[in-house]
């Protein structure tokens, strides 16, 4: 078994204009990952809006900067995560294909084998 | 084992091995060893060692089963001094409980060629590993199938490599699921493999014979590993269709000869007629696929007796399918080209018209050499030099800008 972290990437603002209704079948098809990955789900939350980030960084005289939003300023912005774990990564592929961001136009998932230590 | 051999018998044995066996061979050793490096250099030793051994014993009845051997116990030796440094690698993971898809064994050389076109790898990195991992060929030779430089190949390969480990793409064949999407991946590579051999995007030789012989011999061991699939019989039947023309796609003195005038007597009947049987079975399949499609309108020109006589109607007919299932310009530019040899080269003209405001089409050589084609038909002499003259800036393989010229000159004597 491998762990691997699912990051889920989308347009803030299309997520902040969903109805109640896409809600629920959006949280459904969460409900429906989760039944099929059971107890290889170690982690897995939703993320606060980007406009309520924080980012920590020194300048070039070694000062840390504290900042209002996230690390980078891109469209897309990491909106929540799952940690799980898997055999191989054709299993994360079934699974995460349930994930209702695989399917709007204006997000998707990225999957990051997690470095093994042990 | 058979007597001692020549040196030149060994190395044309080790040669016909490396051709047949190499993916056999390997993939059995890289199961074996879950590292896809180990398993390379052992399998090369064993085809090293087998240069030294035959010159001694003779060749073995069976040299792949040989090889294997040789190749398993070098892994074996290697796994074992190394056991607690290994341990710690990440290895291939594979799956021994899986059935296949077709019966309850699953040959290695599926696992291989799965793990390399799995799509979780860039296009470039699944053609550039199963050309190595697959078909056995060196990093400097698909570095020059594929106009690189084999330093930049070799990362190529090792980023993907360790892409596998690291990413556990597991050495398995996909389940029911995914087996559909996973196989399409396959093919695209296999016929990517075959286009970039059969028409060279540069330089002077027209036809890379490893790149078109590698493909048709991964085609050929898909259909003998899937037999019942059809999307891959009608991929092998479109890969030997086109094959059957190879010798006469290009004259004594290296210039193309189009299909319009090529000597239909030296197509080779024997690739024509297996082709042609793969076609029917694959069409059986309804609705076609895409590679059913361009193999059915490959038979209806192989079995024409001549450019004239070939049924314009049929191939329009099938490119109309063909647009239907794969919307793509290249297509609609192709089927415009049948719709003028069915009607007369005015009506040829009307088709191409609308797909000069393609974006798609506005670098594409085909359109403003058959654009020329059509016009130097009606006498059209001066619209006809302008189109040549833009076909020959778009096309960068020597044969084909040789053609365009002479066309060029022919025109220019009318003007």
């Amino acid at each position: 078994m491998a762990k691997y972290m699912i990051l889920i990437y989308g347009d803030p603002q299309q997520w902040d204009a969903m109805t109640d209704e896409q809600w629920k079948a959006h949280d459904a098809a969460h409900e429906a990952f989760a039944a099929k990955a059971g107890t290889q789900i170690i982690d897995g939350q939703q993320l606060e809006l980007t406009a309520t980030a924080t980012t920590l960084r020194s300048d070039p005289a070694g000062q840390i900067q504290t900042t209002d939003g996230p690390f980078l300023e891109t469209k897309e912005a990491l909106g929540g995560y799952y940690l799980i774990e898997a055999t191989d990564l054709d299993e994360v592929l079934s699974m995460a294909t349930l994930l209702p961001e695989v399917h709007a136009s204006h997000s998707g998932v990225e999957i990051r084998p997690v470095v093994d230590h042990g | 084992m058979a007597d001692p051999r020549t040196k030149d018998e060994v190395v044309a044995a080790v040669a016909q091995a490396h051709r047949r066996d190499w993916a056999q061979v390997f993939s059995t050793t890289a199961h074996l060893t879950r590292d896809l490096d180990l398993a390379e250099e052992c399998t090369q030793d064993a085809f090293a060692q087998a240069l030294e051994t035959w010159t001694e014993t003779g060749v073995p009845d069976r040299p792949g089963a040989w090889l294997t051997t040789i190749a398993r116990n070098r892994a074996r030796d290697v796994l074992r001094r190394e056991s607690v440094f290994r341990r710690k690698m990440p290895l291939l993971v594979a799956d021994e409980t899986t059935p296949g898809p077709e019966d309850g064994l699953v040959d290695d050389r599926l696992r291989l060629i799965f793990t390399c076109s799995h799509p979780a790898l860039a296009r470039e990195a699944q053609v550039a590993l199963t050309l190595r991992l697959v078909c056995g060929l060196s990093t400097p030779e698909v570095a020059r199938a594929f106009l690189v430089q084999p330093a930049t190949m070799a990362a190529r390969i090792t980023r993907a490599k360790k892409k596998i480990a690291a990413a556990r793409i597991p050495y398995r064949v996909p389940g029911p699921d995914q087996l559909e999407e996973r196989v399409s991946a396959v093919l695209e590579v296999v016929h990517l493999i075959f286009t970039t051999g059969h028409t060279a995007p540069l330089g002077a030789q027209l036809v890379r014979q490893d790149l078109v012989e590698s493909a048709i011999s991964l085609a050929r061991m898909l259909h003998l590993l899937m037999p019942t699939n059809a999307e891959i019989s009608a991929l092998l039947a479109l890969l030997l269709l086109n094959a059957s023309r190879q010798d006469t796609r290009m004259s004594a003195d290296g210039r193309l000869v189009l299909l319009s005038e090529q000597d239909r007597s030296r197509w080779d009947r024997q690739l024509i007629a297996e082709g042609r049987s793969l076609v029917a079975d694959a069409l059986r399949r309804r609705p076609p696929t895409r590679y059913a499609l361009e193999a059915a309108i490959a038979a209806v020109h192989a079995e024409a007796p001549s450019w004239r006589e070939t049924d314009w109607a049929q191939i329009v007919r099938l490119y109309d399918a063909l647009f239907r299932l794969w919307p793509s310009p290249v297509v609609d530019l192709n089927r415009a080209v049948a719709v003028g040899l069915r009607d007369g080269p005015r009506a040829g003209l009307d088709a191409l018209n609308p797909l000069l405001a393609d974006p798609a089409l506005a670098t594409y050589g085909y359109l403003s050499a058959a654009r020329a084609d059509f016009l130097r038909q009606l006498g059209r002499w001066s619209q006809a030099r302008t189109a040549y003259e833009e076909a020959l800036t778009l096309t960068d393989n020597d044969v084909e800008r040789a053609f365009l010229s002479e066309r060029l000159t022919e025109v220019e004597r009318n003007l």
